[in-house]
């Protein structure tokens, strides 16, 4: 089966900046993400968990983008600019995808 | 004084105060007991609903008078005025810095609507009427102390970030848009809407917010236990001292005002209560550097019991003093 390189980028982030992260991402040009949901986890701002969360301003989400290795630098600019000031998690990997038209 | 203490005694033996109990030692023994969020989110529209519905429907039996528009001008200016008071105390009591300070002072110039439920709660059991306004003055009074206390952040030079899209979050956030939508269709439908549903918005109404509260004892616990270390005696004191200086400013105001026994109540209520749904949000994303361990503890973790065990039965028995009710 014939694969094509990719970048997998993902950001956890608050979920009450899950809009302004994917509007910013559309803005760059980027044509497809998942919104997962995130049970919990702990880090520099301590534990949380999803659970009796009263609010969404406890809560975190995963943002899951596929692109194409050209096209990541103008993502990460895009979502640092949304994410500098808070709470989560920027990563990139490599991975690898079938039908790269789709990317 | 006795009349006091047997409401109070009352109160802490209602099954809502004793649902909210039963949560609050559930998680602090680290119980594995939990309220689907999905089942709590519908708990809360349930809650909203009702009684933005019953409102209206007082409203319509009623009819408009000058008081409500003077009752929402008081409470707005209220909840604009009680973060510089929070504020002030905070930085007396507590070593909190000044982002900590206003995000915490937000927190209580709005206000906590499932407090406002369970004093709406308790009039009803003790069979005291109120203004059926009194919803659309909360849903006034969410908003105007985030912005008193983003210019207290500005006043000390850092950057709040208030963009279109958090006004837009905050003016239409979901226990505005729920509670002024269900006070409206009850205004329009009145008496007659309300034989049609009654059966599901009034009967089981208690019934809901026994386990709502549930939940909230359950979220109440876990935030106390997750965030030892974080509040300083100073901070807890502030919890229990500022819901008594708000109230006293609702004191002031409502009986400027001339409002019944209930809507005093009612009113006190909410000048004391701390919001721990609209306001924590909109924090997060304003002021991102804030601690958010520190204003959802206070809010959430003691100035609501505070308010739910103590606060309401006094509020009720001061209002009923002072009013002669």
């Amino acid at each position: 089966m014939q694969t094509h390189k990719a970048k997998r980028v993902e950001i956890i982030i608050e979920a009450v900046m899950e809009g302004r992260l994917t509007e910013a991402l559309t803005g760059a040009g980027v044509t497809g993400f998942t919104v997962l949901p995130v049970s919990g986890g702990s880090g520099r701002s301590g534990q949380w968990s999803r659970e009796g969360q009263v609010s969404r301003a406890g809560g975190m989400v995963a943002v899951v983008c596929l692109i194409r290795p050209e096209r990541v630098e103008p993502l990460l600019e895009a979502a640092f600019a949304v994410v500098e000031r808070h709470i989560g998690v920027v990563s990139v990997t490599d991975c690898e995808v079938l039908r790269a038209e789709r990317f | 004084m006795d009349g006091i203490l047997a409401l109070a005694g009352q109160n802490l033996l209602s099954p809502i105060i004793l649902s909210f109990t039963l949560g609050l030692i559930a998680a602090l023994a680290r119980s594995d007991l939990s309220v689907p969020e999905a089942a709590a989110k519908a708990m809360s529209i349930y809650l909203l609903f009702s009684i933005g519905f019953k409102g209206g429907v007082s409203v319509s039996e009623h009819g408009v008078d000058a008081g409500l528009i003077a009752t929402m001008v008081a409470g707005v200016l209220l909840s604009a005025a009680i973060p510089f008071v929070a504020f002030g105390l905070l930085r007396v009591m507590t070593g909190l810095s000044r982002v900590d300070a206003a995000a915490v002072a937000a927190h209580y110039g709005s206000i906590s609507i499932v407090t406002f439920v369970a004093g709406n709660s308790v009039l009803t059991t003790q069979g005291i009427g109120f203004e059926g306004y009194m919803v659309a003055v909360a849903a006034a009074m969410e908003a105007p102390a985030i912005l008193s206390a983003l210019w207290l952040v500005s006043r000390g030079g850092n950057g709040a970030r208030m963009d279109a899209h958090l006004w837009r979050e905050i003016m239409l956030n979901a226990s505005i848009v729920l509670l002024i939508g269900a006070f409206v269709i009850g205004w329009i439908t009145g008496p007659r809407g309300m034989a049609e549903i009654q059966a599901f918005i009034v009967t089981p109404f208690k019934g809901v917010l026994c386990l709502f509260l549930l939940d909230m004892g359950l979220v109440a616990g876990r935030g106390l236990r997750g965030s030892r270390g974080v509040l300083t005696a100073g901070a807890l004191g502030f919890g229990v001292v500022m819901p008594v200086i708000g109230a006293l400013l609702g004191m002031i105001a409502g009986l400027a005002l001339g409002l019944s026994p209930g809507g005093l109540m009612l009113l006190m209520t909410m000048a004391a209560s701390a919001s721990y749904i609209a306001v924590p949000a909109a924090m997060r994303v304003a002021l991102p550097e804030a601690n958010p361990a520190v204003y959802l503890t206070l809010a959430l973790g003691v100035t609501f019991p505070f308010n739910l065990t103590l606060g309401i039965p006094l509020y009720l028995a001061i209002a009923t003093t002072l009013t002669g009710g």
